[in-house]
């Protein structure tokens, strides 16, 4: 099942020449970049494990792509996104935010149904 | 090669507007002509290697590390700052900004510190020029356990393998600079150009000094001008001068006078408050100092 979160997760997956022109654009805006990593993709996991501090200050995209490369070869086999912060008065967010790696074999979610009091109905989305 | 594969250099050198910055450089630096020349090849190269690759033969990108070499106040932080310019009008380099740093931004403080510092420098200079500026520190022979060396192997990597992201240039005083590279030979190997900036003669530092005071609005008088060569040639045979610096510290004094005496007269004139009279400049200690040449101090003002 592929994960889709983010900003284009419904197109095929960026080559990292596509990858780099977002981050071009990103930098052009003015927002910091930063590379995310998990092995637990679950919508509700908000918290990502951070591959190094955010990158402010850069000009050019080989920098992250470089981070990038490294990010995947140390966590092959999970999920990494990047971020990319806008810190202007007013937003103070995330702005752009999109996968960038994925396990050869993606995490698998199943839907599970809980009867519960008065013919109350609970679903859940667990690892499978 | 036939008429019709054959390519107009000079066109392709107007094209992309880098005579236009090297005129500049001639026109607002003054002397530095070992400087401007390696400028002028380099310039040369890239466009002829721009010329090749339009034929389809493609060649790697020359590796264009530099070290800057010369007393202090030769010119090397301006320089390094118009090559970046230069570089990015040529296309080697993508995005053409400066990023100058020293020791303290390389080197860490403890143990793992050195290599994320050293890193998030490199990729903040990545696109541009990084500029290592007093590059000798770096390097503490009489420190086993200093950072230093750790910073050097991470640079050098980053030299090799991503020659097309960004330009390395080492800048420092031509002895240190020397024994810099003969204790880390693997650096001085990746560093093609080695360009020593030459001292300034005195009629070099009085043209300078000229463009320096255009610059703050103001004017020398005729004998003023006259006044700052003599200064020059005095200060230069004594202790700790430092060029292009020791000619706009002298200046700022010489500001500082002809501010006091301003307002000493009380009443002036537009022309009064643009104009350094020769006074200004010969109420300095250099002149003292000369005929005696016993006592120099620190830095004679």
């Amino acid at each position: 099942m592929r994960i889709t979160q983010g900003t284009f997760s419904f197109l095929p997956d960026l080559t990292d020449e596509q990858i780099a022109k977002q981050v071009e654009y990103a930098l052009q805006q003015g927002w910091a970049v930063s590379l995310e990593f998990t092995d637990d993709p679950h919508p509700r996991n908000v918290y990502w494990e951070m591959w190094g501090l955010p990158m402010f200050d850069l000009k050019d995209p080989a920098g992250v792509i470089g981070e990038l490369r490294e990010c995947r070869k140390a966590h092959a086999d999970c999920y990494v996104k990047l971020n990319a912060f806008d810190s202007t008065l007013g937003f103070e967010t995330m702005r752009m935010s999109f996968i960038v790696h994925r396990p050869a074999e993606e995490a698998r979610y199943r839907l599970r149904r809980e009867e519960s009091e008065s013919r109350l109905v609970r679903y859940t989305l667990e690892r499978a | 090669m036939t008429a019709a594969g054959s390519i107009d250099l000079k066109a392709l050198l107007a094209e992309s507007g880098v005579g236009e910055v090297l005129d500049e450089l001639d026109r607002e630096l003054v002397g530095l002509v070992p400087v401007k020349t390696r400028l002028r090849e380099i310039a040369s190269l890239l466009v002829v290697d721009k010329a090749r690759a339009s034929l389809g033969v493609e060649g790697a990108k020359p590796s264009l590390h530099m070290c800057f070499t010369g007393n202090p106040g030769t010119g090397k932080t301006t320089v390094a700052s118009r090559m970046a310019t230069i570089l990015h009008r040529l296309g080697h380099v993508r995005k053409g900004h400066l990023v100058a740093v020293t020791r303290d931004d390389l080197v860490g403080q403890y143990i793992g510190h050195t290599a994320p510092k050293t890193k998030e420098v490199l990729k903040r200079a990545m696109g541009g020029v990084l500029f290592i500026d007093e590059a000798y520190y770096l390097y503490r022979p009489e420190n086993e356990r200093d950072y230093g060396q750790e910073a050097i192997e991470i640079l050098m990597q980053v030299m090799e393998n991503q020659r097309d992201d960004l330009v390395v240039i080492f800048a420092g005083y031509k002895s240190r600079m020397d024994t810099f590279f003969q204790s880390n030979p693997g650096l001085g190997s990746r560093v093609a150009h080695h360009i020593d900036f030459p001292d300034y003669s005195p009629e070099e530092l009085a043209s300078i000094a000229s463009r320096m005071v255009a610059g703050l609005g103001l004017a020398l008088s005729p004998s003023a001008e006259e006044a700052l060569l003599e200064y020059v040639r005095l200060r230069r045979e004594q202790p700790n001068f430092a060029n292009a610096r020791s000619v706009r510290n002298a200046l700022d004094r010489a500001r500082l006078r002809q501010a006091r005496r301003l307002l000493d007269v009380g009443q002036v004139d537009a022309a009064m408050l643009m104009t350094i009279e020769a006074e200004d400049i010969r109420a300095s200690r250099v002149f003292d100092a000369a005929p005696a040449q016993d006592s120099v101090e620190e830095d004679p003002c």
